[in-house]
């Protein structure tokens, strides 16, 4: 198990460039995470020594993709702590998850007078989902809403349960203001009323340790990219006697275990949900991750961020007129804000100019910004590769912003 | 960082602290709505067009610095421009803003001569991520001119 920054810097060959004539300060995690090398190293190796498809080959490398692609499947399963192995479903993301889920299971139960609950903290992929199940199926979209310090009002979030609920989706942690959300009360409270609950962990999974079973959601859903994976690579994690009821999201080659004209025989879990040819690739680069993230000792880790965390907080009080937008107890290392006099673009503009990649903008979390009535913010999102230098460089750089502007 | 001071000259910060023509035309003829999803930019453009003449001009809405200076600047150019005078100024604009000619191997180009006082922008052409802040203001003038109704996108 190790901590070390300097080597683990190492293992990441983006992060040792320069950026505009300065060295790359990376502070768009959030965003996506970069990869490190044996990520890198697993998909080439993959490309160039394993590649053919996988579940239908008789040929050794067909043979041997799918050992790795199923593999893997067995490394979510105990990485997110599933009971069965079937009940993790590779997607191409957090959004595809989300979207299955909206499709298979949650448009067959709902109707007019139904309601699905989210939260004012959700980012566009998990409410544009469940808007269009509303438009499908006539039942109505209710959000919890949050206090002035982003936080969800727990007490809010309960009065909008009732028998009229029939579906609960929420983030884990918000990727605008880095919220971590009370998911296990939230999720007992709507248990409470029979209510199965959807948890977006596309934030938390890099930063917080997953055990779906402890937390007792019906569904997990995760992206690899923000976990040190490539893109393009997901998971959906569900229990399991929900999975089996549900129609499949997508039909083709792969789900079936029978076709005919008259009839088709789905495949069993998890590949009823996996038509097609799925993103092999993709697969063993999400194992390399997970195997890189066991190599760490992640209490280390998530002490370093939230010391980080804590560290730019501290910094960024000493520049006038910024506003820290987000101010939860709880938060996954992520500082939005806003300054009085200058737009977040032009402060992303002009951080980039010294090597610092940040996110300017509305972060896919609209409501979220018209909330705190700002049209946008610029967010710093850490990982356990940055350092308490890239926070100096960064606060050095904002100290530049105001110099540009004449403030 | 000469790029950057390019980008942010003094005209540039003027407009944004002053921008010019802020308000709303009430009585106005033709008017268009902008917005950048990208960045939450949204501006509103208010002209009183009368026998092809821009009598008045001026804007409201809120965005970053170089979107509202670029606002700014254009609404002080269109100033008793003709409709037609208003459109060559607009292609003028977004073909140097957008790169759609190669004006660098135009010998003697020079975009003040070309653009008048609009030549303090012509170097967020060097930041592309920002060339779209900048023509916002444009392609809403566009939109408001040939009477477009839905609200004008970057996207």
């Amino acid at each position: 198990m190790l901590c070390d920054l300097e080597k683990i810097w190492q293992d990441f060959p983006i992060l040792q460039q320069r950026v505009n004539n300065h060295p790359l300060v990376y502070l768009d995690n959030a965003a996506t995470t970069q990869k490190p090398k044996s990520v890198i190293a697993a998909m080439t190796r993959y490309y160039q020594e394993d590649n053919a498809n996988v579940h239908r080959g008789l040929h050794a490398l067909s043979v041997r993709a799918t050992e790795h692609y199923e593999a893997v499947r067995e490394r979510v399963r105990a990485f997110i702590n599933s009971k069965d192995i079937r009940e993790c479903i590779f997607v191409r993301g957090t959004t595809e998850a989300i979207n299955l889920v909206a499709e298979s299971f949650v448009v067959p139960r709902v109707q007019a007078g139904d309601e699905i609950l989210i939260t004012h903290l959700e980012h566009h992929s998990n409410i544009i989902p469940w808007q269009m199940v509303c438009k499908k199926t006539g039942a109505t979209l209710q959000v919890a809403p949050i206090s002035t310090t982003g936080e969800v009002l727990i007490e809010e979030f309960a009065k909008k349960l009732s028998a009229r609920t029939k579906f609960v989706a929420i983030s884990y942690a918000s990727n605008a203001l880095g919220t971590i959300n009370p998911v296990k009360r939230m999720i007992d409270m709507a248990h409470s009323y029979g209510i199965p609950v959807l948890l977006d962990g596309a934030q938390a999974t890099a930063h917080l340790p997953i055990d779906v079973q402890a937390l007792g959601c019906d569904f997990y859903a995760f992206s690899g990219h923000k976990m040190y994976g490539p893109t393009g690579i997901g998971v959906l994690w569900g229990r399991f006697e929900l999975l089996e009821e549900m129609e499949p999201y997508q039909g083709g080659g792969e789900m079936i275990t029978y076709v005919s004209f008259a009839k088709t025989i789905y495949a069993p879990l998890p590949y009823k949900f996996e038509a097609g040819t799925p993103n092999i690739a993709g697969v063993i680069g999400l194992g390399a991750a997970m195997d890189y993230l066991s190599t760490l000792d992640m209490h280390a880790i998530a002490a370093h961020e939230m010391h980080l965390l804590d560290y730019a907080r501290a910094a960024m009080q000493s520049i006038p007129q910024i506003r820290i937008i987000g101010t939860a107890e709880y938060k996954v290392p992520i500082i939005s804000f806003v300054h009085d006099a200058i737009h977040a673009h032009d402060i992303g503009t002009i951080l980039d100019t010294e090597g610092i990649a940040v996110r300017s903008g509305h972060h896919c979390a609209i409501p979220v910004m018209e909330f705190f009535n700002v049209p946008a913010t610029t967010r710093l999102s850490l990982s356990f590769y940055n350092t308490e230098h890239d926070i100096d460089c960064c606060i050095a750089a904002l100290h530049k912003v105001a110099a540009v502007f004449k403030l | 960082m000469s790029e950057l001071r390019e980008l942010y000259q003094e005209v540039i910060l003027d407009h944004n602290r002053n921008p010019r023509n802020h308000r709303i035309i009430s009585d106005a003829n033709l008017h268009a709505c902008g917005f950048n999803p990208l960045c939450g930019d949204k501006l509103t453009l208010y002209l009183c067009v009368h026998n092809g003449l821009i009598d008045d001009v001026s804007f409201i809405g809120c965005g970053c610095a170089i979107s509202q200076a670029s606002a700014s600047l254009m609404t002080e150019a269109l100033h008793g421009k003709t409709v037609a005078e208003a459109h060559a100024l607009f292609v003028q604009f977004y073909t140097v803003l957008t790169g759609t000619t190669d004006l660098d191997d135009a010998i003697d180009f020079d975009p003040v001569e070309h653009l008048g006082k609009l030549g303090v922008l012509v170097g967020i052409r060097e930041f592309p991520a920002r060339v779209k802040c900048a023509t916002l203001a444009w392609r809403t003038l566009e939109a408001a001119l040939n009477k477009t109704p839905q609200v004008i996108s970057t996207e």
